[in-house]
């Protein structure tokens, strides 16, 4: 386990010190977009598509720009004249930032009034005169692959059809022949429902030009404001505006879960418009536009999963239809259309494993941004967690013990997955025994026999899940040719305290105090004198953002290297201070000392002072520091998760009866922090499991698209939450940690259903979709019965 | 319409004019720039919104502001004098009750409801009653516990008046 080196009041790593961000948000004095009120600010309001797929045959603005307060209405013919109606996507796709002639999906952005004040803004909305054609909408991802199936793109130049790409990993061959000689193969189709991240803040900005600095500020809902930054640079460089002249500050973030990643239409209509107004406009966006525009998943898998007959796993094989709605936003890294999918082979030692993909257009809205999880590793997840349980259930035997005689062993780190991944390191059997005995596995599979002897339904749900996080290696890992690297810039003030900038953002995750207490564990200086700054492009070093719980894999890696090039410098400060030798100094955390007389030393605050005071001679004055990491691999964050549930045969209500997730996320920060975000990602995994799912009737319209009936879990929804930890440090992180927010929410979903299913077995049911509501389980239960 | 309104804000009288259709959150949001109290629906589900009106918790998300005349309202920003904390307000921090925030004003405005209306809340009851505001962050574990954390201390202060 891992030994705390600092005191409590240092507060270094492993302390569970209490954060120093909370005062603001407990006395309502956080600072979030629409909190930001810039002199002469302007409302912009959109106005949206009610159809699924229509030409718009015209757009009449003028009762809208007859009502007192509006002063402009933009379509997309006012942005084809800077050449800014559509816009390129991060995955070489094209978006649109409004319709000249057609609208793709429901809610999608028509036009936009910008007025005085919001009611006058929605006024003006609805006085809007939008004359539509609609056309037959294209729902369903494989009827959009129907040979007679309307071309969605044919702005497109060469595109023939609504399929978008073709992806695969691994052998094809060689699987498809282990699979066809297997003794038991399992196949399942299983979908990955459309869902929503739904933070509590929706997405927003305050754009504000200003034409005489030429000047651009954006107050931005931004979790990568550095890239965001550049993406307008290159966007709307052909306008006027550089580089330098574009500062992006993300201020409190109201929770981001990937999705304020993206580049949204609304954002570029905003800074366009402050442009060409040349005031201030804020535009932010209301619930439902937030919930039926973006999305997470949508992926439908049909997996095939071999074994000898006596459970070793031979082959995965999964083939991947994936809904992207009618363009390819996704925010993922160039090279990785599907993300890390490919990690779908999960924590079990085999040769053979295949993945493909498919990605198709239809008349939804685009997005497919990573909700929570390290692009794609969700459902690459469910699959192979599903389909593990199915061949237990298919070959009778306990799931637990499958899992334990088909886990990569603890000395086989690091290991070379059959898909290319290089899992760093991991004890599998350890997570899982602990999980099993924190819950009393072996009890409750006796309770199980007696319920089910009485004709009672309950289950019991396991998931062990490889994560992989951190992006990433350069050499693999770009947005738009950047580097995901991360940095940190220390500057220890002459007195000892120390402010450090990163170019990540929080949005909830509790920057402020981890980041503090990584570089208290390197420099002994505490916690509470160091201030962290993050989110303001002018200000803090460039980075690429807050997501694929990558923060602490770079940023706080470049954090760890950042003050350890200041401890080298405060060696030979020390030295001087003593009077000795470099060599013959040596370093404690917060002090240096003479070898073999440690009652001769300088505290960090000595050296840090005469750094700016008594500069040994030739020695630059100062006492600062910036990397910028580049990681040579991903983190491969590990956990066991075990659900336990009663389903009542009558009503098909579901109980979650306990929830156990033993995590190993390496090395630990704050473990308070740690088991908060587990505790997060843990109701963001029965979301989907149970409640949420964006859903569409055949003519495209979403029929859930308001907190009413998108069921975000309540504190009554959600469990009592039961967590643990193995330990296995990184080794090749400088801190040993792996990042662990998004373990949860990958690992829960299949616990749950596997425990659901698991309690309908005995009725012949072998698999059921998430979200598993109690009128699908009702509805199965009838079916068999 | 306009309609001149009066009522009292954390201890402050104000008085304004104001549309008929204006609702309260945007009132204390722009009118009187006391921006801790959130929105983050149009549906009066997430609870971002909550405020105290005459000691009792409401959503001010779907309440006119006209009708908030004569009332008696505390926000997040009135519950403690500066730099102090309310039990509720520690409670959250001591227990980690909070990640990005956003709902937390809501939340604690709503838990200074509850525990006026039930100084002894078990979990459940604790659970019901913060069902009205939601959070997106922290699964609710901690913040049960930030509830049951100010309950007995505000039990104990109570008890030693």
């Amino acid at each position: 386990m891992f030994k705390c080196k600092t005191s409590p009041e240092v507060g270094g790593m492993g302390h569970s010190v209490k954060r120093k961000e909370d005062a603001r948000f407990l006395h309502g004095k956080g600072n979030y977009v629409d909190d930001v009120k810039l002199p002469g600010q302007l409302t912009m309001v959109m106005v949206r598509s009610p159809y699924a797929y229509a030409k718009i045959k015209s757009i009449n603005k003028d009762k809208a720009l007859a009502i007192p307060g509006v002063l402009a209405v933009i379509t997309g013919y006012d942005l084809k004249e800077y050449g800014l109606h559509w816009m390129p996507t991060l995955l070489s796709d094209t978006q649109m930032v409004l319709p000249t002639d057609t609208v793709m999906h429901q809610s999608q952005e028509v036009c936009a009034v910008i007025a005085t004040d919001r009611y006058i803004a929605v006024d003006g909305a609805e006085a809007v005169e939008v004359d539509y054609e609609p056309m037959k909408a294209i729902v369903d991802p494989y009827k959009a692959l129907d040979e007679d199936a309307p071309l969605l793109r044919p702005d497109k130049e060469g595109q023939k059809d609504n399929h978008i790409y073709h992806w695969e990993r691994g052998d094809k061959a060689k699987t498809d022949e282990v699979i066809a000689k297997a003794d038991v193969v399992v196949k399942e189709r299983i979908y990955l429902p459309r869902i929503h991240v739904a933070s509590i803040e929706t997405c927003g900005c305050v754009a504000s030009y200003d034409k005489d600095t030429e000047k651009l500020l954006v107050y931005l809902t931004t979790q990568a404001p550095h890239a965001i930054r550049t993406v307008v640079a290159l966007v709307a460089g052909h306008v006027g505006l550089s580089e330098e002249k574009i500062r992006i500050i993300a201020p409190d973030i109201g929770g981001g879960f990937g999705g304020k990643v993206p580049v949204y239409p609304s954002y570029v209509v905003a800074i366009a418009a402050t442009f060409l107004i040349g005031k201030p406009v804020k535009w932010i966006e209301d619930r439902s536009e937030n919930l039926v525009n973006g999305f997470a998943r949508d992926y439908h898998m049909d997996c095939e999963l071999a074994a000898t007959k006596d459970g070793k796993i031979q082959a995965f094989k999964v083939s991947t239809l994936a809904d992207h709605g009618y363009t390819d936003s996704s925010a993922n890294p160039s090279k990785y259309p599907t993300g890390m999918f490919s990690i779908c082979t999960g924590s079990y030692d085999y040769e053979h494993a295949y993945a493909e993909l498919d990605a198709v257009y239809t008349n939804k809205s685009p997005g497919g941004v990573a909700y929570r999880c390290s692009f794609r590793v969700t459902e690459a997840v469910h699959a192979i967690e599903r389909m593990v349980d199915k061949l237990a259930a298919e070959i009778g035997k306990d799931p637990a013990q499958l899992r334990f005689e088909n886990f990569i062993k603890k000395e086989q780190f690091p290991y070379s997955s059959p898909l290319g991944w290089s899992y760093d390191s991991g004890d599998y059997k350890a997570t899982l025994e602990k999980a099993m005995e924190m819950v009393g596995y072996d009890d409750y599979k006796k309770e199980q026999a007696e319920k089910r002897a009485e004709g009672k339904l309950m289950g019991i749900g396991i998931c062990t899940f490889t994560e992989v996080v951190g992006a990433g290696p350069s050499k693999d890992f770009d947005i738009l040719g950047i580097a995901m690297f991360d940095s940190a810039e220390i500057r220890v003030h002459p007195t000892g305290k120390a402010l450090a900038r990163f170019g990540t953002k929080s949005q909830g995750q509790g920057h402020e105090t981890t980041y503090a207490q990584i570089l208290a564990e390197e420099l002994g200086i505490p916690y509470t004198d160091i201030e962290i700054d993050e989110g303001d492009t002018d200000t803090a070093p460039y980075g690429l953002g807050t997501y694929a719980s990558r923060s602490t894999p770079t940023a706080g890696a470049a954090a760890a290297i950042a003050a350890r090039k200041l401890r080298d410098k405060g060696k030979k400060i020390a030295a001087h201070l003593l009077e000795v030798s470099e060599e013959d100094i040596e370093w404690e955390v917060g002090k240096y000392f003479v070898k073999g007389a440690p009652e001769k030393s300088k505290t960090i605050q000595d050296v840090a002072f005469a750094a700016y005071t008594n500069i040994p001679p030739g020695m630059e004055p100062g006492f600062e520091a910036t990397h910028y990491y580049d990681p040579p691999n991903l983190t491969f964050p590990n956990g066991a998760y075990i659900c336990v549930v009663e389903v009542e045969k009558e009503t098909g209500s579901i109980d979650v009866k306990r929830f156990v997730a033993i995590d190993d996320c390496g090395n630990i920060i704050n473990p308070m922090i740690v088991e908060g975000q587990v505790h997060g990602g843990l109701t963001q995994g029965i979301a989907p499991a149970m409640y949420e799912g964006i859903e569409y009737d055949d003519e495209g319209n979403v029929l859930n698209g308001t907190l009413m009936d998108y069921l975000v879990p309540t504190a009554v929804e959600s469990p009592h939450w039961e967590t643990g930890h193995t330990i296995t440090p990184s080794p090749h992180h400088p801190l040993g940690a792996k990042g662990v927010a998004e373990s949860p929410t990958v690992g829960a979903p299949p616990a749950i259903a596997n425990a659901i299913i698991d309690a309908l077995s005995p009725l012949g049911i072998k698999h059921l979709d998430i979200p598993i509501t109690p009128a699908k389980v009702w509805e199965a239960i009838q079916a068999h019965s | 319409m306009k309609h001149t309104i009066s009522m009292t804000i954390n201890g402050e009288s104000v008085t304004a004019e104001v549309d008929s259709r204006l609702l309260l959150v945007h009132f204390i949001r722009e009118n009187l720039d006391l921006t801790g109290t959130h929105i983050g629906c149009d549906t009066s589900n997430c609870g971002a919104c909550t405020i105290l009106l005459n000691g009792q918790s409401i959503k001010s998300c779907t309440y006119l502001a006209v009708r908030a005349d004569g009332a008696e309202i505390t926000t997040i920003e009135g519950l403690s004098a500066e730099g102090t904390n309310h039990p509720i307000q520690q409670a959250f921090h001591d227990q980690h009750g909070l990640h990005c925030g956003f709902c937390t004003p809501g939340m604690i405005m709503r838990t200074v409801d509850l525990l006026k209306n039930n100084p002894k809340p078990t979990e459940e009851e604790i659970r019901w009653g913060i069902s009205g505001n939601l959070c997106r962050c922290t699964g609710y574990n901690n913040i049960v516990k930030s509830v049951k954390q100010a309950a007995e201390e505000m039990q104990k202060e109570s008890e030693s008046v």
